[in-house]
């Protein structure tokens, strides 16, 4: 579903963010891309979502981004932003959430029929009509996921999508992205989140791609986690 | 609250206003903004000395305040900043038209002072038409109703998103200044010494946010044109409104009310 092959990408000349990085997502694989601060994570999703470009390919569904078929491929992909005030432009959650929707063809009625399947389904009615710069930083964050279910898109990105929750919130939408049978690339600290949530990951550090794995080998694997600025996940770690 | 984010409240005020219901906010976008020219128009079209012509035109605006259950309070309390710079239009007119029109008693009142006054009035006027327009239609069902009228697309959409921007804008400026004053206690307002760096900062900040937002735009498959609000369309309560309004605004430009009642009063 996703593919990059040999990607390279820098924000300014001679100090590469992203380095020949290659790999590969398979429909409906859910994979936790992980890193410390600054390894190059939200990079990747941006590079993904055609935000930024480099050297290399970078292929959705087996087609290379293009300026022609953006519009199409983006209708595709879901990406939720590592700071949810920059996602959300419209004075209420519900103009927020039918927005995508309306533009990728979808009529009225359909578009709410499924703001109102997304909002019961997170637990988030109450919501609906409140103003976006009046709701608190994880009500926001929990809007946004929502803005992006509602696209109903065939795959998921999401960078960071448990900061700023309560530990209730946090379980919901763990259980939400559980449930989701779409292709998800979920990049986190919180490994916990990972471990729940990913059958894979993908270790980065300093644009490069250091392991590559099944996570539950891979962050069990105390020496290469702290070896790269990690930590084990608190579960296991006891 | 810190001042930036009174004015970010202030902000969403208005669109909270626009979300009441009441007989003026029921009115589909189109009467309200058709109107609303007509009345601008009509206002602005009076002679410069027809200040007793003018004043009936204010019986519009005050209707549509107690129609629509907005406090006029509110209203000047908003337009605190433009009021007094529409007001200062016509301030030097009295020291270049100074030939008495019209007696009151013993003091001439030249003519310079009637266009000033008349100029004020048709200031404040607008102003209130404009006010009333915005605290009762929604912003995107304004710019849906502009769409209709055939406004270029481009146009209506610079003005939605220059809408939202300020609001993003006054946001930024809200973490600005609070962060400023945690780090400088008992100081009142921004050390000049420090305008330089934070007005550059503040406009990179809002220019990122703009940034990232029209990303969040694209990526959920915006192109081009906007979908604005599905507005009501219009009913035969609509047009009756427009045509009434628009009667009655040429009624009050062609006869001088104030001079009829006068008149009938004093032979
Ligand atoms: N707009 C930009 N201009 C220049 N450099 C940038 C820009 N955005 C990010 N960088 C740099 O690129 C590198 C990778 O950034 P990126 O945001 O991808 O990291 P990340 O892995 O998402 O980190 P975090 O965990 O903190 O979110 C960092 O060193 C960062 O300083
Ligand atoms: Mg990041």
């Amino acid at each position: 579903m996703i593919e990059l092959k040999n990607v390279s990408f820098s924000y300014e000349k001679d100090r590469p963010v992203i380095r020949d990085l290659s790999f590969r997502i398979a429909d409906g694989e859910s994979v936790g891309l992980i890193g410390a601060n600054g390894a190059g994570k939200s990079t990747v999703l941006k590079l993904i979502l055609g935000l930024c470009s480099g050297q290399g390919q970078v292929l959705i569904d087996g087609e290379e981004l293009t300026r022609e078929n953006l519009y199409r491929i983006r209708g595709k992909l879901g990406f939720v932003l590592q700071n949810s005030d920059n996602q959300m432009f419209m004075p209420t959650v519900y103009e927020d959430m039918i927005f995508g929707p309306l533009n990728y063809g979808a009529t009225r009625e359909e578009a709410d029929r499924r703001v109102d399947a997304v909002l019961d389904r997170l637990g988030l009615q109450d919501l609906k009509h409140r103003h976006n710069h009046r709701i608190s930083g994880g009500e926001k964050r929990m809007a946004a996921i929502a803005t992006i279910l509602a696209m109903e898109p065939k795959a998921i990105l999401m960078d960071e999508p448990s900061s700023a929750l309560d530990p209730y919130n946090r379980r919901i939408v763990i259980n939400t992205i559980r449930e989701l049978p779409q292709t998800k690339l979920i990049t986190s600290h919180d490994l916990d989140m990972i471990l729940d949530t990913c059958e894979r990951v993908i270790l980065l550090d300093g644009g490069q791609i250091v392991a590559d794995g099944p996570a539950e080998v891979i962050l069990r694997d105390k020496a290469l986690l702290e070896g790269h600025r990690m930590e084990l996940p608190l579960r296991l770690a006891r | 609250m810190n001042k930036m984010e009174k004015a970010l409240y202030e902000l969403s005020e208005m669109d909270d206003l626009a979300a009441q219901r009441s007989p003026v906010h029921g009115l589909c976008p189109m009467a309200k903004l058709l109107s609303t020219i007509a009345y601008i128009i009509v206002a602005v079209s009076f002679h410069k000395y027809d200040l007793s012509g003018l004043v009936p035109m204010v019986l519009w605006p005050v209707f549509l305040f107690q129609l629509s259950g907005i406090p006029v309070r509110t209203c000047f309390y908003k337009l605190r900043i433009v009021l007094p710079l529409v007001m200062a239009v016509g301030l030097f007119n009295p020291f270049f038209d100074r030939a008495a029109m019209l007696r009151i008693g013993t003091v001439a009142v030249s003519g310079g002072v009637i266009s000033m006054l008349t100029l004020m009035l048709k200031g404040v006027l607008c102003l209130m038409a404009s006010f009333l327009l915005m605290a009762t239609t929604p912003i995107d069902h304004l710019c849906a109703a502009l769409r209709k009228l055939h406004v270029p697309g481009m146009l209506v959409t610079l003005l939605l998103l220059t809408y939202r921007y300020v609001g993003v804008m006054t946001e930024e400026l809200a973490i600005m200044t609070e962060a400023y004053h945690l780090r400088s206690p008992g100081q009142k307002g921004i050390h000049i010494s420090a305008w330089g760096s934070f007005l550059g900062q503040l406009l990179l900040r809002s220019m990122d946010r703009a940034e990232e937002l029209y990303s969040s735009m694209q990526l959920r498959g915006y192109h081009e044109h906007f979908h604005y609000a599905d507005i009501k369309p219009c009913t035969v309560r609509d047009g009756i409104y427009t045509i009434c309004c628009v009667g009655l605004f040429l009624l009050l430009r062609l006869v001088n009310v104030a001079q009829l009642l006068g008149s009938l009063f004093v032979r």
